[in-house]
């Protein structure tokens, strides 16, 4: 995963509607690295919040990412908040699904805040 | 000090347009106050008992006297609340007794940082631009984060000191800022580190301390201790590493990190900090992190690890300042010369005692600006008196100083002949109090006057103890001892590490509180850190002075003299037991309830 590239926006709709192939959907309580086999064959791996101040998904994106080598795409679902987006990307999320009502503006808006960070992000990159 | 590059510049004025933008999008209802309660508080924004309270981050506690001008500027401009809110306010406390909410201060923290208390939600974006204009923001001073990380408050300048912690720190404060995968932990997230021998920053209580020490080969490198705090279950931290290689600190702490975001508790925030899980999982923490740590280098690389052209680069921030046009001294002279004004003025000899700390320099001093006074509260500054601190430390401290986790601010660059000068400067502006570590520089929340969570009020506490104990000779005699109050459990007034702790409690709508003793912080004035233990029933306000006088007079009772001091309270407390002490505290609530 290049950082280059910049995380999917995508609504809900689209993504109720989308064909993805292989999807393998984590909770937060699952361990990525018990679940090897299946993450090997996704195409896509979800990790839902189910609540945005719970943050177990960043270190399940950074084991699927770092450990395993999942190359596939990393959505997150559930109660994503905007604000987060530049962490889920940074993280090696490479989709998040918005909450209804959210407008895609303020979202993007959400990603040029800074022009950089001290810390490399998951694929190494600063 | 640490000089900000450009980097970090843009950065900080980033976050500041960050915050303005969610501050925006809140007020129009596009933010939820749900969503934007984490979002502010990950800023230093908490909503308080009258208006908001914004918390600045000091990182490891170094202040310039670009920054106090600002914060006095602050204190000045917008601490102060609309009309309407500061007569509720007044209105409100005048029920429970308190006549008196000071407007226009600053209140330094047991963790170093500063906070305001007045200044209207609508106006915080304007103060995040003006604190960044001189690098300050409240980025991770609250939340469920990585806090500001803590330091020794002699750093690079105690005569005790094996290396500078504060490269270390920097680089800590570098890598923990924004960390996009630590951002929502299961709570929050405490480092403190020392370079020295006696422990000042209190590491032990910290969720991860670190010291810095040298092994059998000559290496540098961290004791690392992890599972220290304060609230509900006080603990203080378990030794994980007896000696890391601090090239490998970064990649442990992350070790420490991960291992908790996945697998600490979520579901009930009293047993949510890492020291349950530690406690809880025991061995099986430490084995999960130990074997994160060699994954983190041996699979992913070591991506933390820092270089020495990476340390050097940072060190190079903290060379000792140039004193420019300070003529060669004579210390013999100069030494003469101070005796003879200590002589000839007792206060200024006494001030020398107890503020006045050696150097790394034998030319210089180590000078504490006491906070601790009657009619203001401990740690509490004016925005009046901030501008003179920052006029003083231009003037005898090289622009640097630094704010303790006893909420005093020290000037470490001090030259021996300006000693007297500064004590003047000092006396005049009311900061010259001779009572470091003596019963009076006591450390306080701003409990119940301010503080949303308090049980009781702190301020009226330490005020009334600070009446009783004004006699300088009797102070001295009683000697050094730590005296902490918190307003409630949350012990952000480090109660439990108190030789004598006050915790407000609330019983039946009234204030009452539990007293401890035989608490300590890890420092050299105690033997290692531990929790203090409950005298008893918990005391009514009126009764705590005596109770404090009782325990005191239990100290004086008992206190053996030692080879070149008398024995300090803490080392009665500890040669003779607790029940003499709890038995006095409890005869002095016996007495007063037959008043």
């Amino acid at each position: 995963m290049s950082v280059t590239a910049r995380i999917k926006l995508i609504s809900q709709a689209d993504h109720a509607q989308e064909l993805r192939g292989n999807v393998v959907r984590l909770s937060n309580s699952d361990d990525p690295l018990d679940l090897k086999a299946e993450i090997t064959t996704a195409t896509c791996v979800e990790l839902e919040f189910p609540s945005f101040t719970d943050g177990r998904a960043y270190s399940q994106a950074y084991l699927l990412r770092r450990r395993l080598h999942f190359v596939g795409d990393l959505r997150a679902t559930g109660d994503v908040l905007v604000d987060q987006l530049i962490q889920m990307e940074r993280m090696g999320f490479s989709s998040a699904v918005l909450k209804e009502g959210v407008e895609v503006a303020d979202a993007y808006r959400q990603l040029q805040q800074f022009t950089g960070f001290y810390q490399r992000d998951v694929s190494g990159q600063s | 000090m640490y000089k900000y590059t450009e980097f970090d510049k843009t950065f900080v004025h980033a976050r500041a347009a960050q915050f303005r933008n969610q501050l925006e999008r809140w007020q129009v209802g596009k933010l939820s106050e749900d969503e934007f309660r984490p979002l502010r508080l990950q800023n230093g924004w908490y909503v308080q008992r009258h208006a908001p309270m914004l918390r600045v981050a000091v990182p490891y506690g170094e202040l310039s006297s670009d920054q106090l001008r600002v914060l006095s500027r602050i204190a000045n401009e917008f601490d102060t609340p609309e009309p309407g809110i500061y007569r509720d306010a007044l209105e409100a406390s005048s029920k429970v007794g308190t006549l008196k909410l000071p407007i226009r201060h600053a209140h330094f923290t047991t963790r170093t940082n500063v906070q305001f208390n007045w200044i209207p939600l609508s106006k915080a974006a304007d103060v995040m631009d003006l604190l960044a204009s001189v690098d300050m923001h409240g980025i991770q001073t609250s939340g469920n984060c990585i806090r500001n990380i803590s330091c020794d408050e002699r750093a690079g300048v105690a005569p005790d000191e094996i290396a500078d912690p504060r490269p270390f720190a920097e680089v800590m404060r570098q890598w923990t800022t924004l960390h996009p995968e630590f951002a929502f932990l299961p709570r929050k997230f405490k480092i403190a580190v020392t370079g020295a021998t006696e422990d000042r920053a209190a590491t032990n209580w910290h969720d991860v301390g670190l010291r810095l020490l040298f092994n059998a080969a000559g290496e540098l490198g961290f004791r690392v201790t992890v599972g220290g705090g304060m609230g509900r279950t006080p603990m203080t931290g378990k030794i994980l590493r007896e000696f890391l290689p601090w090239q490998h600190i970064m990649n442990y702490i992350e070790a420490v990190v991960r291992v908790y975001n996945r697998y600490g508790r979520r579901d009930n925030k009293y047993k949510a900090r890492i020291k349950i899980l530690v406690k809880a999982e025991g061995q099986r923490y430490i084995d999960d992190v130990e074997i994160e740590f060699r994954e983190i280098v041996d699979n992913d690389g070591g991506p933390h690890t820092i270089s020495q052209v990476e340390l050097d680069r940072v060190t190079a921030s903290f060379v000792p300042p140039e004193l420019v046009g300070r003529k060669a001294v004579d210390l013999a002279e100069i030494g003469s010369q101070l005796d003879g004004y200590a002589q000839a003025t007792p206060m200024f000899g006494r001030w020398l005692q107890r503020n006045v700390a050696v150097h790394k320099d034998p030319s210089m001093r180590i000078v504490t600006l006491s906070f601790k006074r009657l009619h203001q509260a401990p740690g509490d500054a004016s925005a009046d008196q901030l501008e003179l601190v920052a006029q003083l430390v231009d003037r005898f401290s090289a622009g640097e100083a630094r704010v303790t986790h006893t909420q005093n601010i020290v000037l470490p660059w001090v030259r021996v002949e300006d000693l007297f000068d500064l004590w003047q400067s000092a006396r005049d502006a009311g900061l010259a109090s001779a009572n470091v570590h003596l019963l009076t520089d006591m450390i306080a929340c701003p409990g119940g006057d301010f503080c949303a969570l308090a049980n009781a009020r702190s301020i009226p506490v330490a005020e009334a103890i600070t009446q009783r104990y004004q006699d300088l000779d009797e102070l001295d005699d009683i000697g050094e001892i730590d005296l902490h109050i918190s307003g409630c459990i949350n012990s952000c007034g480090h109660h439990h590490s108190g030789h004598i702790g006050i915790l407000g409690v609330d019983k039946d709508g009234k204030e009452w509180y539990q007293v401890t003793i035989g608490g300590t912080d890890g420092s050299g004035r105690g033997e290692s850190a531990r929790p203090g233990k409950v005298v008893g029933p918990s005391f009514s306000a009126s009764e705590v002075p005596d109770v404090i006088e009782a325990l005191i007079s239990t100290y004086l009772q008992n206190r053996r003299p030692l080879e070149a001091r008398a024995e300090r309270f803490i080392e009665t407390l500890q040669r003779i037991g607790h029940e003499p002490f709890k038995n006095a505290a409890n005869e002095a609530r016996a007495a007063a309830e037959t008043v």
